[in-house]
Formats: C-alpha cells, sequence, structure tokens
C-alpha cells in the first residue's frame, strides 16, 4: 500500500501511522503522508491501468483504497468483496441541477447528494476509514464527540462491526439525530453544553481511554475519508475537475481535504488535463456561528472562537480546528468563505428542493445560500461547472421547514377539492 | 495563588512524566510562566517566540476557553484548575 506515515502539519515531523494526531514538539496537527511511486511507475500505461482497477472496484469508497491509510488494504476478503463488510459508504449521485442553475443566472451547476450515504450524511465516509484503521491497530470500542451526523454514523458502523460505541452529543441536539443514533444501541451521552465543551470533555477522555475517538485519536485517518468525495466527483465528471466547490465549513476538515482530493489526483496525472488550475473553493457558513468566515472577512490567518446560535446545528462548530488551513485554501484557490442567516438558510433549502427534488439538512441549506449569494454577487462566471457539496439529508433537521408551506385537509369528495382547493389554486 | 495545571499527554515527557502540576500565579500568563520554569522545554512546544500561545494549543480555566475571558491576562484565583490541550481535535 501507498500509506507511509504521520507527519505533522507545520514542522513536518515524521510519526508512525498509529493513533496519535498531535506532534508533541509544536502541537500541529498530524496528516496521513503517502509514497505514491508504485502506482505509476510505469507512466501513461499505469495511469490507465489504475483508472481501471478504480473503475473495477467496489461500488464504494474502497474502490479509491490506494489513496487511503489502510496498512492492509480495504477491509474484507479481496478489494472487490470489500462491500460486504460493515457500512460501505460513497458512490453517491452527483446530479446534473439545470434547474437551479437556470433560478441563479447559471449555466453549470452539480450537486453532490451525500446525504445518500447508509446514515445520510457525509460523516458515512470519514467513520468507514476511521472505523477501518481502528480496527487494524486492535481497538475494540470507537466513539466521537459529534453535532449529530457523526453521532448517527458511529453508532451504526459500531453496530454493522460488532464494536462497542460511546457517542457524546450537545444535550440540546435535534431530536431525529438523538433518535437515528440511540436506535443502534450505542452508549449515547448528552453534554450539557455546546459542541465545543463536548470536543474538549473528549478530547481529556481520549487521554484517560483506550478507545478509537474517529475525530480525535484516529483524525488523521479520519479526515482521509473526506478526499473520496473529490474523487467520486473527479470520476463522474469523466475524470476531470470542476472549476469550482461550494463546500460547508464546521471544522474546516471536509473543505481542506476535497481539495487535497483534487490536487492528489492532478499530481499524479490521473485526471485529465494537468495543467487545469485546481478548483475555486468556496466555505459556507451560518452567520450564526462563522469564525472562519469572519476570519476571512477581516484578514486574518487564525479564527476568534464564537459561542454558536443558528439553526444549523450540524455546523455549529465555534473553535474550528482547521479554520487556519480553511483560511488558507479559501485564498491560495481564488475562492472565499461566506456566511448566511437562518431565513437564507430555510430558503436554501427551499430553493435546492422545489429545483432539484433533494430535500437537505439545514448545513446544505446554508451551502445553497451562499452559492445564491455568489450568483447573486457575480463572483460566479456564468460557464463555469460548479459542483455544490449536499452532506447530509433534510428529514434530520425536520423544525427547519415547519411552517414554510400550508397544507389543506378536505373532505374525500370532489365537490369539496372543488370548492376549497381547485378554486384557491384555479386548476 | 496555587493553581492545578492539567498536562496533556503530549506533553508529559516534557513535564517529567507528570500529569499534573501546582503553580503559583494570579493571572494565566503568570501560571503558565511558572510552569514553564519548572519545565523549561514545555515553553517552546505550547508559546510562540512573542510569548502568545501557538495556534494549536487551546487552555481552558475551570472549562472555558481563555479566549472568552481576558486571554493570557485573566486573573485566577486560589485552587483553581487550568487544562491545557490540543486543539486539533473534533470536526
Amino acid at each position: 500500500m501507498a500509506v507511509s506515515h504521520l507527519q505533522c502539519k507545520e514542522c513536518k515531523a515524521e510519526y508512525p501511522l498509529e493513533a496519535l494526531y498531535v506532534c508533541e514538539r509544536c502541537f500541529g496537527p498530524l496528516e496521513v503522508a503517502y509514497d505514491h511511486s508504485s502506482l505509476t511507475a510505469g507512466g501513461a500505461r499505469d495511469l490507465g491501468e489504475l483508472r481501471r482497477r478504480i473503475q473495477g472496484g467496489p461500488q464504494n469508497i474502497w474502490r479509491y483504497a490506494d489513496f487511503l491509510p489502510l496498512a492492509g488494504g480495504p477491509p474484507g476478503p479481496s478489494g472487490r468483496l470489500a462491500s460486504r463488510v460493515g457500512l460501505p459508504a460513497g458512490c453517491t449521485p452527483l446530479v446534473r441541477a439545470d434547474r437551479l442553475a437556470a433560478a441563479l443566472g447559471l449555466r453549470e451547476v452539480w450537486v453532490k447528494n451525500d446525504a445518500a450515504n447508509p446514515t445520510h450524511s457525509f460523516k458515512d465516509r470519514v467513520v468507514s476509514v476511521a472505523v477501518a484503521r481502528a480496527r487494524e491497530l486492535g481497538f475494540r470500542t470507537i466513539a466521537c464527540a459529534s453535532t449529530g451526523n457523526l453521532a448517527n454514523s458511529v453508532a451504526a458502523h459500531g453496530a454493522a462491526l460488532g464494536l462497542d460505541s460511546y457517542v457524546f452529543i450537545p444535550a440540546d441536539l435535534e431530536e431525529q439525530k438523538v433518535l437515528a443514533t440511540g436506535v443502534y444501541g450505542t452508549k449515547l451521552v448528552g453534554v450539557k453544553g455546546s459542541y465545543d465543551d463536548v470536543n474538549r470533555l473528549c478530547t481529556e477522555l481520549c487521554a484517560e481511554r483506550d478507545w478509537a475517538f474517529v475525530n480525535i485519536n484516529l483524525r488523521p485517518y479520519y479526515a482521509e475519508g473526506s478526499k473520496t468525495l473529490a474523487f467520486e466527483i473527479a470520476e463522474q465528471l469523466g475524470w476531470e475537475l470542476p472549476d469550482r466547490c461550494i463546500v460547508p465549513i464546521a471544522s474546516g476538515s471536509l473543505f481542506t481535504k476535497i481539495a487535497a482530493g483534487f490536487r492528489e489526483w492532478s499530481e499524479l496525472g490521473l485526471t485529465d488535463n494537468p495543467a487545469r488550475p485546481q478548483p475555486r473553493m468556496n466555505g459556507a457558513q451560518a452567520q450564526g456561528c462563522s469564525p472562519v468566515a469572519k476570519a476571512f472577512a477581516d484578514g486574518h490567518d487564525v479564527c476568534r472562537p464564537v459561542r454558536p446560535d443558528t439553526i444549523a446545528k450540524s455546523l455549529a462548530i465555534g473553535n474550528p480546528a482547521d479554520g487556519p488551513y480553511a483560511l488558507e485554501l479559501a485564498r491560495a484557490s481564488g475562492g472565499a468563505i461566506d456566511a448566511v442567516s437562518d431565513e437564507e438558510i430555510r430558503a436554501g433549502i427551499a430553493l435546492l428542493a422545489r429545483t432539484t427534488g433533494i430535500f437537505t439538512e439545514t448545513a446544505g441549506g446554508v451551502t445553497t445560500a451562499v452559492l445564491a449569494k455568489l450568483a447573486a454577487r457575480g463572483d460566479i462566471d456564468p460557464d463555469e461547472r460548479v459542483v455544490l457539496v449536499i452532506t447530509g439529508e433534510g428529514l434530520k433537521t425536520l423544525d427547519a421547514v415547519r411552517g414554510t408551506f400550508e397544507t389543506c385537509a378536505i373532505e374525500p369528495t370532489v365537490e369539496a377539492f372543488d370548492s376549497e382547493v381547485a378554486d384557491a389554486l384555479s386548476v | 495563588m496555587a493553581v492545578l495545571v492539567k498536562i496533556p499527554t503530549q506533553l508529559r515527557a516534557a513535564a517529567g512524566g507528570e500529569s499534573e502540576a501546582e503553580v503559583d500565579g494570579a493571572t494565566v500568563r503568570e501560571v503558565l510562566d511558572g510552569l514553564f520554569e519548572r519545565h523549561a522545554e514545555l515553553r517552546a512546544r505550547i508559546s510562540d517566540e512573542d510569548g502568545s500561545l501557538r495556534r494549536f494549543v487551546n487552555v481552558y480555566l475551570a472549562g472555558e476557553d481563555i479566549r472568552f475571558l481576558d486571554g493570557l491576562a485573566t486573573p485566577v484565583a486560589e485552587g483553581a484548575e487550568l487544562t491545557i490541550l490540543p486543539a486539533v481535535a473534533g470536526g
């Protein structure tokens, strides 16, 4: 396999591929380093072979196993049987959204619908990778600090693989996300406080327990799972990159890893037109929790933490771990990071639903609203190929759409329909 | 004033294996300086050259991020608990 070692993103110190996440020298984050030289040693012929291997792989993220941090390859008896182990994630639809594009005065908009994962959010990608690595490292218990979607995913993966799981969430999370976690039989702990309080508690617990906290001590492996979104987008676009991606930002990990995935494949020559610029990366936050958007607007390179107050609870991280890297990426790629109000989020959910048939949760409302904002501001050239990354399912945040439309209840007669509905609608 | 400083696992080797230390000081900065006097190696690990905290270090006073208080100038009371943690978690 191509996975090589862990490396500090700040001081470049190297570490073994263990359950480590922080550089002991400078406290910087560790990330996975690879050596892809064996993949492309034979030049263009090897690249063609690599493309065919990916296309012939399982219909899930393990088709990209060459770019994921497992020492023993994909889980399961063979690469082709990987989809029989656990809860395979990925291979979600990339939908051409012409009606959404037309509504915004754009020509080519695609929606990557990652609600179509086993527990209905992109978190299944990162959890699949983290849990597979945790099993390689011999852990028997998995855990996480979550704003909701991760809770669903960790609980479900624990159930699928027969691992004990502990899931820590803010006690005031949406009921749908609490129910869709507890049902899997996990040990669910509601913490009286914000997500940042939950995260601090879990960081302390992580030092005391021999558990695999997927987004703490397994975070370098976990984060790599987000690259598969970029790989799928490129593969689904016929081995081409988009011009621009709109991605929600909570910790900033997804945002930065999607760009890392595009760059990794371009550098290998796996995508067409290697000279083509990397996609512009636009980050999306809710105004009620926008430390990264604010730092972007103010020209700062670090984020000042905030106390979240927004309906987009899955993005409500006031102290984003990858904030500095998200800022660097937005600036270097020619993108931006914008924030939208709760009203704009509701309008974003409705716009996506009514033009694409895709019902997203509040985070997707944030992302769609930022796309609408960029289009209205004239930031997007109409000829750009834009990908909107929808990370979660609308059924998880039903309160956001309650009261946004009217229904009527009538007697089961044609007369009642004619008098109470047809006349009102002039049909 | 004596404050209990909780040291994260990643720094314990540089702190003689200690997981916590009692340090005197009237502000967060004084407490950290006291800690650095005892374990000189810790200073470069968590502080920048200008004396501010590195960007991936979080410090909490009684569970509250000191950036919501008065930063390094935040006063500390006798018996308070100061926790140093890596910032690169979660999400």
